[in-house]
């Protein structure tokens, strides 16, 4: 187990020195990229926009309960904005992206490479480091953030329409409550560690679709597995990430 | 002593460098995956212009022999010199400059998905041919004529057939004017009609583009159209090489037993 767990990771390693390597050689397969920049990010926008919507909604009906018994009624807002901010959009926007996008580029990469069309592409003197997986990560590298964003503003605004349902208060007051003390560190942070979250689930993804065996039933285990380990390390990529970010930011 | 990949660089000699003879040289080629020796041992010369049958029953590693040519596994130890230039230790960018002198069909096409039949050919010659989009187009267009699929541009390749997919897999593999044509089963799985209207479209490419060719087949009517000279495999070595005629008539027991079918 140790061994195996050893020999994925020395494999990854080698995987990730050719993609760099790739990513530095022309050409640089531009269009690829902005069909992926739509594959990865257009196509992920009302996903991450419901999941934000609905964080934003349950913990204005959560923390409003909590705050009201210990009469900080009036932190509601701080703490809606906050926390989404600060915890829930990154990592959100990083397991919806990782079961969508992951399970999408597993399957594919997968599908492509047991019917040797990963073959055909090399044997046509064109780099599938290149074509296939550069482009993949470069896109969810650069996505991720802006995909948070988008969690951040529907979380942010569906907590304000929760909060204003029991308690009227305007956008306005609701933002600047909640902003209230706010530095650009506090928003900048949290945002840009998920770039780290892209590269994680890109590099993953590929890798898994990339060593695929076993025809269809082999795709399904790869889309699977694609999945779950990107999850995984972006949860774990998380944890180290938000340590850093308190001893950089303090 | 077998010649490791490292001193594989000694071998590729002075005669291989001859221009307009052997266009392709195997030396004592290895290959093994896990414990399996799958090809042990295996010589082959290819003259340029001529069209050498590899047969053999399944698994004796015909198709991995084309996928060390082009590059796409390496071989354990031996030599294989390709125009005189020995592609153990080749860097990628120097083993692509000799993959876009070689067009390759894969067993069962392997057209990409996602493509049309028309953006399936131009695919390599977007990236390795500088022209205007208007050549480019109509060069497709006549490549896939040759193969007799002008009428199926816009179709994907899950909406035509094995026998189609093949005849683009074909054109595919021309569309970088390749010198070296690897044709991988290029009748498997297809009728007995199908099949030869391939073995007649693999003819008529030799003859028009002049190409230096290998065919792997178990298919012996294919090999007795196409082939100028056929090389018979067995657990990794090369049985017998001859003419398709001096093979059937040998008196080797695997041979006879190979070509019994055929009688």
């Amino acid at each position: 187990m140790i061994n195996r767990s050893l020999e994925w990771f020395g494999d990854l390693g080698t995987f990730s020195w050719k993609v760099v390597r790739a990513a530095i050689t022309r050409p640089f397969e531009l269009r690829e990229i902005i069909r992926q920049f739509d594959e990865i990010g257009s196509k992920s926008f009302p996903l991450v926009a419901l999941a934000g919507g609905a964080i934003g909604t349950v913990l204005a009906l959560e923390s409003r309960s909590s705050l009201v018994r210990f009469g900080a009624k009036s932190m509601l807002p701080a703490a809606i904005v906050y926390s989404i901010i600060h915890e829930m959009g990154p990592i959100v926007t990083g397991l919806v992206v990782a079961g969508r996008v992951g399970a999408g580029i597993g399957a594919e990469l997968g599908s492509m490479k047991v019917t040797e069309q990963i073959d055909a592409i090399e044997a046509s003197a064109i780099n599938p480091y290149k074509l296939l997986v550069f482009t993949r990560v470069l896109a969810c590298f650069v996505v991720l953030p802006l995909l948070t964003l988008v969690t951040d503003f529907c979380g942010v605004f569906a907590g304000w329409v929760a909060v204003a349902l029991s308690d009227p208060i305007s956008l306005h007051r609701f933002l600047d409550k909640g902003f209230s003390g706010a530095s650009f560190s506090d928003f900048l942070a949290p945002t840009f560690r998920t770039c780290a979250f892209g590269l994680i689930i890109g590099l993953v993804a590929c890798f898994q679709g990339m060593r695929t065996k076993g025809g269809t039933e082999g795709v399904g285990r790869s889309a699977t597995s694609s999945v779950v380990l990107s999850s995984l390390f972006v949860i774990l990529a998380d944890v180290i990430l938000v340590k850093m970010i308190l001893i950089l930011f303090p | 002593m077998k010649n490791t990949v490292a001193e594989a660089s000694l071998v590729c000699d002075q005669t291989d460098r001859v221009p307009g003879e052997k266009v392709l040289v195997l030396r004592d080629v290895n290959k093994s995956f896990g414990a399996q020796n799958v090809l042990d041992g295996i010589n082959l010369t290819v003259i340029r212009g001529e069209t050498l049958t590899v047969l053999g029953r399944s698994g004796t590693g015909k198709s991995v022999l084309l996928k060390l040519i082009i590059g796409l596994e390496n071989m354990d130890s031996g030599s294989i010199c390709i125009q005189g230039q020995e592609i153990a230790g080749l860097d990628l960018n120097e083993m692509n400059r000799l993959r876009i002198k070689m067009g390759f069909l894969f067993q069962n096409a392997a057209l990409y998905d996602s493509l049309t039949v028309e953006q399936n050919v131009a695919f390599p010659m977007e990236r390795h041919m500088k022209m205007p989009a208007s050549e480019r187009s109509a060069r497709v267009k006549e490549l896939l004529s040759s193969v007799g699929m002008e009428n199926d541009l816009k179709k994907m390749p899950s909406d035509i057939s094995g026998g189609m997919q093949k005849r683009v897999g074909l054109a595919r593999a021309l569309a970088l004017q390749p010198e070296i044509l690897l044709l991988d089963e290029p009748t498997a799985g297809l009728d007995p009609i199908t099949s030869g209207e391939i073995d007649d479209l693999v003819l008529k490419l030799q003859k028009d583009h002049a190409l230096t060719s290998i065919v792997v087949t178990h298919d012996l009517q294919s090999a007795k159209t196409i082939a100028n000279r056929v090389a018979l495999l067995d657990k990794g070595k090369v049985v017998m090489e001859g003419s398709f005629k001096e093979l059937a008539e040998s008196d080797d027991e695997f041979v006879r037993e190979f070509f019994k079918r055929d009688s």
